[in-house]
């Protein structure tokens, strides 16, 4: 497949990993968090710690958009569908997060609430044009990459006049996630593997804050296992002379600036949100956007009594230590017995790019080889 | 004069009450398209003779969303799933019955157009449909129309196929590229249309199953790939006969454009649905045997051996990446879901 196969060259990533095996300090460990969902699906997919020296780790960050929505968000949406005569529409994913008290959107779904599942923020406009009866309401949720199509809809429904469309708003946004984590300290990050599809919104100088306050060296990455191997090599390089900046692999896609229309969209309609839960990080200040008061008809916040909702996460789990890259999925006593992705509890089992759902098939394949 | 508007009228009530106009319905619409000499005796039975052997049953009820898709619809697709599934044993399919429930109000328009076209794999498959039922359902208690079709044939002399026998060193073959029924659904599916040309692989696949068993009688096991698609049913099998299973990605054949929806859509070829392709599981001396016998057959032109079967107290199916590391090919959990970035 063109524009695709190049970059999943099997002959160029054994290369490429023969120099990161050359150029590794034996006498170190490389702690790299790769900050995107994206990077982790791609790095089980395509097997590449299989290519690594043993002493490079990848601890996964909370990039993962479904993963660090808190079950309050998630239970004060199913409220508003069974108690409104509303319809709710959602990315496919948001579906199988758990709620509170064993919930989810599925089941909700399967309790007979109205909720849809969409592709596009423009099947959401859609939706609402089909049923001028009903109130439809966009679950709307994700980093900054689906931030300005969330925008675009908003915008689009104050042209036509659309009545009956709202936006219950849970973007976030990734640069303070990750002074958080780097806060903290705990975790112990060498290098961070940075985001790929957001930084082309964003662009490679919004991490630069933290590469400096924090000495730690960032290389915005590409989704492809080639762009994951490439920047690998590039944050040992960094690491072994001791540089700390932010370096950009995925340069056919960011810039350093970024989409400069799609940042004035969302600047538009979006304004900062003074305090918002993330699931695992807690409550972090300006970390995520709320809907601008010009636009408040289009605010499902605003528009429908939803109540904050506290949802303790559930007992035992340890998703809160994952995200923080505190812990590995198989550390925590339900991975693999109360929590599979059959009946996932915490959400990093939800989301095949949330890591415990990676871990659960790559650590029993681990497990098997082992055996032989 | 035909009592049946099949122009504009649609299913009503009386479609499903036992009087004249079920009987209008019956006569007009299925045993005119059906046409066959069992059938047209006018029992609620069929009674034939049976040749010697040991005889398979197997049935499957068919509902899905779009009824009409490129490469296909549901009248097809009922038909193609049954004979298949019945082949799947090494058997010859004969006889097939079909139970229709349909929706008050849905059009009789397309139902014409839905048996027309199932007549016509029946026809094509050589296994008519020689008894069956029609039920009506209150509009909204239904989705358009569902049908169940039951297969029976017989399995030659000599022939033992079954998902448990599986052994050690067998070798797995697919018949063809994967993938393709389900991105066909799923590009004509409503709020997610996006141009393309794949069609359903939807076939009968019974032919290339006679011509397999004649050339290679030790094949193990037969299966068709369907929902949940090629990593769900090689995890069946692995479970089933208790082994093991590693396959190579470079192996499996898939189309450009199928890869191409799926790196869209966030979704992994491997669990895609299939109705047109089979996985055989076959001694390794008799695979390149095999094999060629395979691309020999229309349905079989693209067939590759994928992998082989080991021993594996865990029952993993590893697939060795076009990259060069290995992963789990897990069953699925719950539906595959499109992702969000």
């Amino acid at each position: 497949m063109k524009y695709v196969d190049e970059f999943r060259d099997g002959d160029t990533a054994r290369a490429l990993a023969k120099v990161i095996h050359a150029e590794v300090n034996p006498e170190r460990d490389y702690r790299l968090m790769e900050f995107c969902g994206g990077h982790t699906h791609a790095i089980f997919r395509f097997g590449i710690v299989d290519l690594m020296p043993k002493n490079i780790r990848f601890i996964h960050g909370p990039g993962c958009p479904v993963c660090v929505l808190p079950a309050g968000r998630i239970e004060a949406a199913i409220r508003l569908v069974e108690e409104q005569d509303v319809i709710l529409c959602t990315y496919a994913d948001l579906m199988r997060v758990p709620a509170g008290k064993r919930d989810s959107l599925q089941k909700a779904k399967a309790r007979g609430a109205d909720i849809r599942m969409i592709y596009s923020s423009s099947d959401a406009l859609a939706l609402a044009r089909e049923n001028p009866g009903k109130q439809v309401v966009f679950f709307a949720i994700g980093f900054e990459t689906t931030t300005p199509p969330t925008a675009a809809a908003i915008k689009i429904a104050q042209a036509e006049g659309l009545s009956n469309f709202s936006v219950f708003c849970n973007h976030v946004e990734t640069p303070p996630a990750m002074m958080t984590i780097l806060t903290a300290g705990d975790a112990k990050i060498d290098g961070i593997l940075g985001p790929s599809h957001v930084s082309t919104i964003i662009g490679s100088r919004a991490y630069a804050e933290c590469c400096d306050t924090y000495h730690v060296p960032l290389v915005i990455a590409g989704f492809e296992p080639l762009d994951v191997i490439q920047s690998v090599l590039m944050l040992v390089r960094q690491i072994n002379t001791g540089k700390a900046v932010v370096e950009n692999q995925y340069t056919r896609a960011v810039s350093e600036t970024g989409n400069e229309k799609a940042k004035a969209l969302m600047n538009e309609v979006f304004e900062q949100r003074a305090l918002f839960e993330w699931r695992g990080l807690g409550v972090l200040p300006d970390s995520a956007v709320q809907i601008r008061s010009e636009f408040t008809d289009f605010d499902a916040e605003k528009c429908f009594a939803m109540p904050e909702i506290a949802t303790a996460d559930i007992k035992g789990c340890i998703c809160p230590a994952v995200l923080r890259g505190m812990n590995n999925p198989d550390e925590c006593k339900l991975f693999g017995t109360a929590c599979t992705p059959e009946d996932p509890k915490g959400a990093c089992m939800v989301s095949s790019e949330g890591a415990c759902a990676a871990y659960y098939s790559y650590g029993r394949y681990k497990a098997a080889e082992a055996r032989t | 004069m035909s009592k049946l508007d099949t122009k504009n009228g649609v299913i009503e009530m009386g479609h499903g009450s036992g009087g004249r106009t079920s009987a209008a319905l019956i006569d007009e619409l299925f045993v005119r398209h059906f046409d066959n000499a069992l059938l047209d005796q006018g029992n609620d039975q069929a009674a034939f003779d049976i040749p010697a052997g040991r005889m398979v049953i197997s049935t499957d009820g068919h509902v899905i969303t779009p009824l009409f898709f490129p490469g296909g619809d549901i009248g097809s697709l009922s038909v193609h799933g049954t004979v298949n599934d019945v082949a799947m044993s090494g058997a010859k399919p004969l006889y097939l019955s079909a139970s229709f429930i349909l929706e008050e109000g849905f059009p009789l328009a397309d139902l014409e157009r839905i048996v027309i076209s199932m007549a016509k794999a029946s026809k094509d498959a050589g296994v008519p449909v020689v008894t069956g039922d029609t039920k009506v359902v209150e509009r909204g208690k239904g989705d358009g129309v569902f049908i169940t079709t039951t297969g029976i044939g017989i399995v030659p002399e000599g022939i033992n196929i079954s998902g448990d026998l599986a052994q050690p060193d067998d070798v797995i073959i697919v018949s063809g590229c994967i993938g393709d029924h389900g991105i066909a659904i799923l590009s004509s599916r409503e709020g997610l249309q996006f141009a393309t040309t794949i069609e359903s692989d939807s076939a009968a696949l019974h032919g290339l199953v006679a011509d397999m068993v004649a050339a290679a009688p030790a094949i193990r096991c037969l299966r068709d790939p369907t929902r949940g698609g090629l990593a769900t049913t090689l995890n069946e099998l692995a479970r089933q006969s208790k082994v093991g299973m590693r396959i190579r990605e470079t192996s499996i054949p898939i189309r450009a454009e199928v890869k191409g929806a799926c790196e869209l859509l966030g979704l992994d070829p491997l669990y895609i649905a299939n109705e047109g392709k089979l996985v055989c599981i076959v001694p390794a001396k008799d695979a390149e045997a095999l094999l060629a016998v395979m691309h020999k057959h229309p349905q079989g032109q693209t067939a590759a051996i994928i992998g082989t079967v080991c021993e594996d107290a865990q029952h993993m199916v590893i697939m060795e990446t076009a990259f060069g590391g290995n992963r789990v090919v897990d069953w699925l959990a719950g539906e595959q879901l499109p992702r969000i970035c």
